[in-house]
């Protein structure tokens, strides 16, 4: 079953259009990578998913259910959790109070064990949990943010770029995790990420974007060893 | 800048350019204000014309300005001298002047009211110890350094007063509520504690939708119009006591409060501040034009005051009702009654207080905080901005409602003139200068904003302009507000206070 499916659409910011025509499935268990130069339309995807930029056209399905029209906090209810583009974490509240944030939408009775589940995850969350989340270093911020997506018990996780401006070991430990989010946890996740190569080695499957098209997609080590996309994402600046 | 005298190059055409030019605003700005006054006919000419000030403001602003660039151009050495001498003068005439009536010296000051030439002595006194400072330490603290070091020093100062607070908190509230009984408080005394108060508790009211949800509301005074009108409307035409009305007027401002959020939450920042100072005005119009219904600007007066449990606070009651007085036994005073307002309204700020503490423990304040921090982020975590905002409006207003009703019992009398654009002003003034979600900063700020001016009396027509001044120095140097800082909403108990900001701070 697909849990996320878009097709054929359209978005952008004012007059400019960024997506044309976009389709994308991802079927229930699995990890989704999405690669693709700078300015190829990857977070303006994952947003207009979110409904921000608005589909102009097309049709975006969560869990078989139409969510084209619905408003962003309406679609996180239904099991749709993003960590966005930057983290945008809160930088003045506390780790705890940010991992607080993350579960409004769920039942109170959860939270002690969801809460549990992520200091599993990332145990340098439970030592900070007093901290000021501004004060974290960019790893962990980036791991806060994910593990603040994680607290609504999401059927789907959208990631924009976790890799971002992180060290290598970190990079590693990052996607480490998120493989066991969804080995363990049977969470799909769908990926935006610059960091090609990782992110196709972590994917059961993956799709590349240029221009605001898919024009690439398939096995995570099918199109690692594609000739173009070698050229194009992997052996680029040389 | 490192102020090694001889060294370092001194412009000294681009300052005197500069100070020039500052004299030359000085000068537009006073011509018409300061220059020219018009007076009534019969006790003399219409227009006065008082070049004389005009000129000695443009002189001073030239020399103030010059010593500024000197001291930026390190070349502490002449300020120190001149303004020292200038201060010690002007100090000396000012003292002259208070002990012996007599004109002689008196005649150099530069302006005729006392309370301006101090302003300018003390600034004299400030720009010699700055200078002083330049002379011995020889470092400036236009720094980038100096001034992320005294951005710390400020914040931990912010930090430390919130730790103190927990202390110092009871002992406030101790002294507020034994204040009525304490030795020489009188009935002036206990007015001017009674509107400091009122002020604490609008300001506690603004800072849910100002400091914690970071709405700019520069129209609060209109929710405190309507909880005051409401009041005195339900009152005189229902014939309604006040403990009956209190919830129905803090229920009408909550009202009005989503009425105008409705439409209006989805603006951000400037905009939904520009709206909200709009709904303010338009507020006011409506109580000053909509006369059959209220008054118009005759107000509504004979409004019923406080009872305690049904027992007024009169010298005669009428027939078959006992007063206060005469229920306990008392010798009727009239301070009674007004000792009775100021712990109604102590009440009233009180409960506003704990209301704030508590919620901002429960998933509605944290999620207003998270709004203030970052929105988007927000709406990605399923929180629904425009009811979340809505509350926040709402409860405010609430708050403001409650203490316009208080108003309303206090004065007896109510009218549109009471619900100024200033009166906002003044409550957002507060909550800013005290810092931004600070509780206990929107005390000090209270007192300090209400409190003082009460004091310096003949300071009162020079308000607007200390006040535009002092949000000057605080958004240059302080744009959080006096106390900010945030305390965290949940401490567990192996963390001593503070260990969340003494915990080693990483950045890549």
């Amino acid at each position: 079953m697909s849990v996320l499916r878009v097709e054929n659409l359209h978005a952008g910011y004012g007059h400019i259009e960024a997506l044309h025509g976009v389709d994308v499935e991802v079927a229930e268990g699995e990890i989704v990578a999405l690669i693709g130069a700078n300015g190829a339309g990857k977070s303006t995807l994952l947003m207009s998913i979110c409904g921000n930029p608005r589909a102009r056209q097309g049709r975006i399905e969560f869990l078989g259910e139409d969510i084209t029209r619905l408003p962003t906090h309406a679609i996180v209810r239904r099991g749709l959790a993003q960590s966005p583009e930057g983290r945008r974490i809160f930088p003045f509240m506390t780790v705890l109070e940010n991992l607080q944030m993350g579960a409004v939408t769920t039942q109170v009775q959860h939270f002690d064990e969801d809460l549990e589940r992520v200091f599993t995850l990332y145990p340098i969350l439970r030592e900070r949990r007093q901290q000021r989340a501004g004060t974290l270093s960019g790893g962990e911020q980036q791991m806060l943010a994910i593990g603040r997506a994680l607290m609504s018990r999401p059927r789907l996780l959208l990631l924009d770029e976790p890799s971002l401006g992180l060290a290598p070991l970190l990079v590693r430990q990052i996607f480490s995790v998120i493989r066991e989010i969804n080995e363990r946890d049977r969470v799909t996740v769908f990926l935006v990420e610059q960091n090609a190569y990782h992110a196709l080695r972590l994917a059961h499957r993956g799709y590349v974007m240029a221009n605001g098209k898919i024009v690439l997609s398939g096995e995570g080590r099918e199109l690692l060893e594609n000739e173009e996309i070698r050229k194009a994402y992997l052996e680029g600046g040389r | 800048m490192h102020a090694n005298h001889a060294r370092t190059p001194f412009d000294l055409g681009a300052a005197l350019k500069d100070a020039g030019l500052v004299a030359g605003i000085v000068v537009l700005l006073t011509v018409a204000l300061v220059g020219a006054r018009v007076q009534d006919i019969s006790s003399g000419p219409p227009v006065v014309f008082r070049f004389d000030d005009v000129i000695a403001a443009a002189l001073l602003a030239f020399v103030g300005r010059f010593a500024i660039a000197l001291l930026r151009g390190g070349r502490p050495r002449p300020v120190l001298i001149a303004a020292l001498a200038f201060a010690l003068g002007l100090s000396a005439i000012l003292v002259h002047g208070v002990t012996s009536a007599g004109p002689g010296l008196t005649r150099l000051l530069p302006f005729a009211s006392p309370v301006i030439n101090w302003v300018i002595a003390i600034a004299a006194w400030i720009l010699s110890a700055r200078a002083a400072w330049l002379q011995w330490h020889a470092t400036s603290t236009l720094d980038a350094e100096a001034r992320e070091a005294r951005e710390a020093r400020m914040d931990r100062l912010g930090a430390m007063v919130q730790t103190w607070a927990r202390f110092f908190g009871p002992l406030l509230l101790g002294v507020a509520v034994v204040l009525p009984f304490l030795p020489g408080i009188d009935r002036r005394l206990l007015d001017i504690a009674i509107l400091v108060v009122t002020y604490i508790m609008l300001g506690w009211g603004l800072n849910i939708v100002v400091g914690l949800a970071g709405l700019l509301d520069l129209g609060y005074v209109a929710f405190y119009a309507v909880g005051a009108y409401s009041y005195a409307l339900l009152a005189l035409y229902f014939d309604l006591g006040f403990w009956t009305c209190l919830p129905f007027a803090g229920i009408m401002a909550a009202f009005a409060g989503i009425l105008l959020g409705f439409p209006v939450l989805r603006l951000r920042g400037d905009y939904l501040a520009i709206v909200t100072l709009g709904f303010g005005e338009m507020i006011r119009i409506i109580l000053l034009n909509w006369y059959t219904f209220t008054n118009g600007p005759d107000g509504l007066s004979g409004i019923p005051r406080p009872t305690l449990f049904g027992l007024p606070f009169t010298a005669n009651p009428p027939e078959g009702q006992a007063s206060f007085h005469s229920f306990f036994g008392l010798e009727y005073s009239p301070l009674d009654r007004i000792v009775f307002l100021y712990y109604v309204i102590l009440g009233l700020a009180l409960v506003t207080n704990l209301f704030t503490l508590r919620i901002r423990k429960l998933p509605v304040g944290r999620a207003w905080e998270a709004l203030r921090e970052d929105e988007i982020a927000c709406r990605s975590l399923g929180v629904h901005p425009r009811n979340t905002k809505l509350t926040a409006f709402a409860i405010g207003a609430m708050f403001g409602g409650f203490g316009g009703s208080f108003f309303a019992t206090r004065q007896g009398f109510v009218s549109p003139e009471s619900f100024t654009f200033i009166e906002s002003a003044m409550i957002l003034a507060i909550v800013v200068l005290g810092g931004m979600g600070s509780q206990i900063g929107v005390v000090f700020a209270a007192i300090l904003l209400i409190g003082l001016p009460e004091v310096f009396r003949e300071l009162n027509q020079y308000r607007m302009l200390a006040f535009g001044l002092a949000m000057v120095a605080i958004m240059v140097w302080r744009p959080r507000g006096l106390l900010a800082h945030r305390e965290p909403t949940v401490r567990l108990a192996d963390h001593a206070p503070g260990a969340a900001d003494a915990a080693p701070e990483m950045r890549t």
